[in-house]
């Protein structure tokens, strides 16, 4: 079973990104911001990071350059999700080593074509 | 709606584009034909039917264009586009590399997603720059989807749908929420409104057809005019892309199937060298 770690500041996002995952035979792990998420990479590195931009404790693209500057074994892929939605955020998050980027709102359609996309589904 | 209403407007769905409107699909006519109904301003489905036996032609049409099934996405099915670029372009590029002409049909295109894909696949290639030519034409029945495909605009919800990050940055723009193909892009379809059950004599000469999700909505007799019809058109070393899931097996002798690329299908008198070499 692939394990995904979902990053988001919102609790009732990081709920219905879980819910969709674990329907989709993941299992879950919650991270309220880019701090916390980084420790838990330390102690187990997930095969995903579901990632929002726009969090405390350090952001979505700060994790993202510290957790590729780490290393730690193998390379998680890293998917943002977040409502910075324009073709600026978009590169800067491509350019810090995303693997792929969801634009809020998302469906279950959606995050299952991105996971697609990236080869986990 | 009643049985009766039903029942007509299953022939003339059949009559006008070979549609096949089974019974489980009832409940969900009404809700199709609520936008025709509303446009037209009648006040119930009934009195809509009545005008509908009175020969309204263009009620007629608006009402087979709603009932048609328009639904797409970017890169439907990623296989059957990795069996184009990597099986049927290769070897066409070999067999015109003299001529340096390709032409692909996209027979039931929708909102545009399936060409477009296409011609990402096509410019990955650079085939413009090495100096061939590529006629890529897209219909579809509908009108109103034809004009979204020139359009070209999609939804954050649509360009999500099979469509890599990467590709969308690098081939659309953003308006306010919506994402534009690119110029150049666009300017590589050829789009029209076609009707399957028309004369293809139109297409001329074609290498490859693109018939996904479309022949399942027909009845037997019209899925096997449509494929005789794509074999006229064909050319003898040409490709036929269906859908993944659909079979064709019993309605057309000219077409067999390619060895472990489920969907693609090649001209049964291709000589057989070739259709070795793809296996």
């Amino acid at each position: 079973m692939k394990h995904c770690l979902v990053v988001d500041d919102s609790r009732v996002i990081r709920k219905v990104a879980c819910r969709i995952l674990e329907d989709l035979s993941f299992a879950t792990e919650e991270a309220e911001d880019g701090a916390t998420a980084l420790a838990a990479c330390r102690r187990a590195m997930p095969d995903m990071v579901l990632l929002d931009w726009n969090m405390p404790n350090m952001n979505g693209i700060e994790f993202l350059r510290a957790l590729r500057n780490e290393r730690l074994g193998d390379r998680p892929i890293v998917v943002f999700c977040t409502t910075e939605n324009d073709i600026a955020h978009i590169t800067e998050a491509l350019g810090a080593g995303a693997d792929e980027y969801i634009m809020k709102p998302f469906d279950r359609d959606i995050i299952e074509a991105k996971l697609a996309e990236v080869g986990l589904v | 709606m009643n049985s009766k209403d039903f029942a007509y407007l299953s022939d003339i769905l059949r009559r006008r584009s070979g549609l096949l409107l089974k019974q489980e699909k009832a409940h969900l006519v009404e809700g199709r034909l609520a936008p025709v109904m509303r446009r037209f301003g009648f006040k119930d489905i009934a009195s809509m039917m009545r005008e509908l036996r009175h020969g309204h032609e263009s009620l007629a049409s608006a009402v087979t264009e709603a009932m048609t099934i328009n639904d797409s996405a970017f890169f439907r099915d990623r296989k059957t586009f990795e069996e184009f670029r990597d099986i049927v372009l290769p070897e066409l590029l070999i067999q015109r590399a003299a001529k340096k002409r390709l032409r692909i049909w996209c027979a039931a295109c929708a909102a545009g997603q399936e060409p477009y894909s296409i011609a990402m696949v096509l410019n990955d290639s650079k085939l413009t720059a090495q100096g061939w030519t590529i006629d890529l034409i897209a219909t579809d029945i509908s009108s109103e989807m034809v004009s979204r495909a020139v359009e070209g605009l999609y939804s954050h919800f649509e360009v999500q749908r099979g469509l890599p990050i990467r590709r969308l940055v690098s081939n659309f723009t953003q308006e306010g929420s919506n994402w534009r193909i690119s110029e150049q892009l666009r300017r590589m379809v050829t789009f029209r409104v076609f009707n399957l059950l028309d004369s293809f004599g139109w297409l001329a000469e074609v290498d490859v057809v693109f018939c996904r999700n479309v022949l399942m909505y027909f009845d037997l007799k019209t899925r096997a005019s449509v494929l005789d019809r794509i074999g006229e058109i064909l050319t003898p070393d040409g490709s036929l892309l269906l859908g993944p899931a659909e079979s064709i097996t019993g309605l057309a002798t000219e077409f067999v199937q390619a060895e472990h690329a489920p969907g693609l299908y090649y001209r049964s008198k291709m000589p057989p060298l070739r259709r070795r070499a793809t296996a």
